[in-house]
């Protein structure tokens, strides 16, 4: 059996929007490798309740990486030092004995803090509700399959989908841009049939809300490929792109 | 609004202004490297300063020029207006930040590179470009025969305010081409024999070289061309044309002018 192990936690801590927050220092005591990320908050957040303290407050939900809720940026990078995994799915093996953890927040202007380390992630269900969607006229079932879809088209179609909309994007970018996030949103539509009548309307809508909502411009470093526990890939930026810059200079029909 | 302005005020408007002025600039810098490749003769400037003349002079080439300074200057415009809304975005910034770890030192450094680079273009084209214009620079006169080109006798001319930039006489009797042009080749070799400037011009190359691996790639991305067939010529070019051999001649041509 491995050892348990100690570390010095850095948390930010924040009562409310509107407040200043500040980093409190705690000491994890007896942490089990075994244990998950949040598991070892969970621990220490007993100990906290235990003595009066207020807990730590942190998203989370489904606890095995596909809801998208949890968010912490570890050590510098959303979700830790992992690749391709969500802060639930990281474990605490992945630490020495005596390291500092520093935890804090997405930081974007778009991502206000709710309390501590839970943000509100509002802004991306306003830009799905801007255009991330296909209308379906009721009538009768159609068929299945009835439309031929690629394999290849409908893999990548698939690949743009499997975004949980957690935000490491957001937090990776140096310049808190959602260009991941709504590209995938638009891609996982833009490439199907399905997603044909609103295509050009979809990424305008989609963009203009991004823009309104605060989230800065891409540069194109490719941190949130590199920290999308779903490893999106970038090409749905140039994809979303060519379908806004299509829309807006080229195409006449869709306003 | 119009839609026209809505499409360059929105954050992928802003973004195409960049990557479309960036790109103009890379040809630029093309033809600017392969017509300075001339400094490299041994006529003793008689092709640069015929070159220059032609560059300054020629109308279309004086078009192309004017929406070249436009793009420089657009281009920093667009980029300080994009920066500044990027720290809009992040107002309060992480403690820790491991940039390194998912993301290439020079995507994440473009506007200091930049502005390196504006400042170079500054010094630059005042010492050369402005000095061309307006100072009264001396002229050479030289003395090409006819039956061997390569046999060249060059002389100084002082300034002289009626006399034409540059001007051509062919002499059958003496059985010589006699040019006459402002000497802007003298004003580079002058240049490049202070140490410091030189080492500013190889800096202001390693920046160029720096800030064209990332840009030149990302400007593909930016206006959506991104497909698996043409991705890896578009990364070898961005990479090895524009980030190793255009700033490597470029460079080259102080450290010549400096070791001859």
């Amino acid at each position: 059996m491995s050892k348990n192990m100690n570390l010095t936690l850095k948390v930010w801590r924040q009562k409310n929007a509107d407040t200043k927050g500040k980093f409190v220092t705690y000491q994890a005591g007896h942490v089990s490798p075994d244990m998950s990320f949040l598991e070892m908050l969970d621990v220490v957040n007993e100990d906290l309740t235990k003595k009066g303290d207020d807990p730590i407050h942190f998203d989370h939900d489904c606890r095995e990486g596909i809801c998208g809720a949890c968010s912490l940026h570890i050590n510098g990078r959303p979700h830790g030092p992992k690749h391709g995994i969500t802060t639930c799915q990281l474990h605490m093996r992945s630490f020495n004995d005596n390291d500092t953890v520093v935890i804090e927040p997405w930081r974007a202007e778009a991502f206000p803090v709710i309390r501590d380390l839970a943000v509100d992630r509002g802004a991306f269900d306003r830009i799905q509700a801007a255009g991330g969607f296909v209308s379906v006229n009721t009538g009768g079932v159609p068929d299945a399959n009835a439309i031929a879809i690629p394999k290849v088209i409908a893999d990548e179609a698939f690949n743009s989908a499997t975004c949980i909309g957690c935000g490491a994007c957001v937090a990776a970018c140096k310049n808190a841009s959602a260009m991941l996030f709504v590209s995938a949103k638009v891609s996982q539509l833009a490439l199907l049939p399905q997603g044909q009548p609103e295509r050009y309307h979809r990424v305008q809508a989609m963009v203009a809300q991004m823009d309104a909502e605060g989230f800065g411009s891409c540069t194109n470093t490719g941190a949130c490929e590199a920290e999308c526990p779903k490893e999106i890939s970038i090409t749905n930026i140039a994809r979303m792109n060519r379908d806004y810059f299509t829309a807006k200079l080229i195409k006449q029909e869709e306003a | 609004m119009s839609n026209f302005a809505k499409t360059f005020s929105s954050s992928l408007g802003k973004k195409l202004v960049m990557a479309l002025t960036g790109l103009f600039l890379c040809t630029f810098l093309i033809v600017h490297l392969v017509g300075n490749l001339q400094l490299f003769k041994d006529d003793a400037g008689q092709a640069f300063n015929a070159y220059a003349y032609f560059m300054t002079h020629f109308t279309p080439i004086k078009v192309v020029s004017y929406l070249l300074y436009a793009s420089i200057i657009i281009h920093a415009i667009y980029a300080l207006i994009i920066s500044l809304g990027n720290k809009k975005a992040r107002p309060i910034g992480y403690a820790v930040q491991a940039g390194n770890q998912n993301s290439p030192w020079t995507s994440r450094n473009m506007g200091i590179l930049g502005t390196i680079l504006l400042v170079f273009i500054v010094v630059h084209m005042g010492d050369f470009w402005w000095k061309y214009h307006n100072a009264d620079l001396p002229y050479a006169k030289y003395e090409i025969s006819l039956d061997n080109p390569n046999d060249i006798q060059v002389s100084e001319l002082p300034y002289d305010a009626n006399r034409l930039v540059h001007s051509e006489i062919t002499d059958l009797q003496a059985g010589k081409r006699i040019v006459v042009s402002k000497d802007l080749y003298k004003i580079v070799n002058n240049a490049f024999q202070t140490w410091w400037y030189v080492l500013l011009y190889v800096i202001a190359m390693s920046a160029l070289s720096f800030h064209l691996i990332h840009g030149f790639r990302s400007a593909f991305q930016t206006i959506g061309w991104n497909n698996s067939r043409y991705l890896p010529l578009v990364r070898f070019i961005g990479v090895w044309v524009f980030g190793v051999l255009v700033p490597l001649a470029f460079a080259a041509m102080p450290l010549y002018f400096f070791f001859k």
